[in-house]
């Protein structure tokens, strides 16, 4: 730790949007170092793990806060109000995890809109609300006695937190791993960090990082994971699972192929590509043993059932389309879906 | 054409050795074709990263050409087999995010198929013509009570925590 960070304590807040909380988890993984950064910063506002209320935030003069560790994807105009509040705040934004990044996984509803979301949950019948005669549902402006009550208004579609608010730093990872919490919180008390608008990792694909024999890709066949067993030595792509690892940011220690199982792009795409899905669709492509449209048409589609859920599992958000066609989706008249 | 009827916005990546030729063939024979489609001369169809498709319908093109050499032609030996794996592959992905197929075209044209390249644009600028306006980023678009909702948040906080933004 730098000395120039003993002397004078800086503010830290670790805020979070649409996300499931395991960002908030990973960042206590780091251990007895969390005893660090408290020494290193005083924690004005992390909700999960600490105390800190939004009013004092809106207290602070613009810039008061010296990091936000900002976790989540944006949903509702409340999310949106907090990425404003934490940016105008904060000295240094870092969009935390695969969420504030690239949507992740709450970025998958993009292939849906409010209507259709709110009726799997509030709809009578669904899973969720198997009870509910009058069909009540959230509203933004509610009128009592007292005056007009307002809740969130729930957003179409998830945006990513750059696509709201100006980002300084972006940590990869679905949840970023302890090591590499650490090594960034360490760059930026030590002020070596990369340019503006960079990724705090490193630069290269999973695939060097993994330790399996790679030979020359070409298949016929895309199995599923419950389809073969696959071995323990030679690259998952080379034996037919579709593992991400060819388009995906390096620095988890390629986890998941060293336990037999295909890499699922979480740490999102390398530094230079703007479309995770293009770049990984590019390079499956690639390994395609075909040159006959039928055959390749087929084995794409027998292969990869769910395009969009594998080519962008955690990217939708953040792809050049960013979600479905609202053409295509029930609207709030009672529109047909396709 | 009266002045109501749409206009499409068509991007054609056409390669260097075949397609490109066969546009300018068009072109020197002085056949016409509809004028929709913006030519952007690419090496090889190889070299048309499907980012470059997804990025034209997201600023707002209704349809994209790829035209290469025939299978078996590429003056890049089979870069153009490439091409065609990914052709595939990005249609399934723009089936599930509900961009109609018929947008996206993947065009073999030879340099002395000026003709066939002619129609092949008129017959896309035709289908499109018929699906509509693509207009991708109104998807993204939320409607205008937004900031209304964004104000309210703002209004309750000065009224409950007594601050003033």
């Amino acid at each position: 730790m730098s000395a120039a960070a003993a002397i004078t304590k800086g503010k830290l807040a670790i805020y979070w949007a649409a996300s499931c909380g395991g960002c908030e988890i990973a960042i206590l993984a780091i251990d007895e170092k969390i005893l660090d950064v408290a020494a290193a910063f005083d924690i004005v506002m992390w909700p999960c793990a600490a105390d800190g209320k939004v009013r004092d935030v809106e207290k602070m003069p613009d810039g008061a806060i010296d990091l936000c560790l900002f976790n989540g994807g944006i949903r509702t105009s409340e999310q949106e109000y907090m990425a404003q509040l934490m940016r105008r705040k904060s000295k240094i934004l870092v969009a935390f995890g695969s969420c504030a990044s690239e949507g992740c996984i709450p970025g998958l509803a993009n292939l849906n809109n409010r209507k259709e979301i709110f009726d799997a949950v509030y709809k009578e019948g669904s899973m969720t609300a198997p009870v509910n005669p009058q069909d009540v549902r959230p509203q933004t402006e509610t009128k009592v006695a007292e005056g007009t009550l307002h809740l969130p208004m729930f957003y179409d579609t998830l945006k990513t937190l750059d696509q709201t608010v100006a980002v300084d730093y972006y940590l990869p990872g679905c949840p970023p791993e302890a090591e590499n919490i650490w090594k960034a919180i360490v760059a930026i008390l030590e002020g070596k960090l990369p340019p503006k608008g960079s990724v705090i990792g490193v630069n290269t694909t999973v695939c060097d990082e993994c330790p399996r024999t790679r030979n020359e890709k070409k298949i016929k066949k895309f199995n599923r994971t419950w389809e073969i067993i696959p071995d323990d030595t030679t690259c998952l792509l080379e034996q037919g699972l579709l593992c991400c690892g060819v388009a995906t940011r390096a620095g988890c220690g390629a986890l998941c192929p060293q336990v037999n199982s295909p890499c699922i792009g979480c740490h999102g795409p390398n530094s230079g590509v703007e479309d995770y899905g293009a770049r990984l669709l590019s390079a499956l492509a690639s390994v395609i043993d075909s040159n006959d449209p039928q055959e390749i048409d087929r084995i794409v589609k027998e292969g990869i059932p769910d395009p969009v859920g594998t080519f962008y599992r955690f990217s939708l958000a953040k792809s050049q389309l960013r979600r479905k066609s609202k053409k295509t989706l029930t609207n709030g008249n009672g529109a047909a879906k396709k | 054409m009266s002045d109501t009827q749409f206009e499409p916005k068509i991007v054609g990546f056409l390669c260097n050795w075949c397609s490109y030729r066969a546009a300018d063939l068009a072109g020197t024979a002085r056949i016409k074709y509809d004028t929709n489609v913006r030519i952007i001369r690419v090496m090889c169809s190889g070299r048309v990263d499907p980012t470059f498709v997804l990025k034209a319908l997201a600023l707002g093109a209704d349809g994209v050409m790829i035209a290469g050499c025939h299978p078996g032609e590429c003056h890049y030996i089979e870069q153009n087999y490439k091409a065609m794996r990914r052709y595939y592959m990005l249609k399934h992905t723009l089936d599930a995010l509900g961009v109609e197929p018929d947008r996206v075209r993947l065009v073999w044209a030879s340099a002395a198929e000026g003709q066939l390249l002619a129609d092949q644009i008129d017959k896309l600028v035709e289908d499109i013509r018929k699906l509509g306006p693509l207009n991708w980023p109104a998807n993204w678009a939320e409607n205008g009570q937004r900031l209304e909702a964004l104000k309210a948040i703002v209004h309750e906080h000065e009224e409950a925590m007594e601050v003033k933004s």
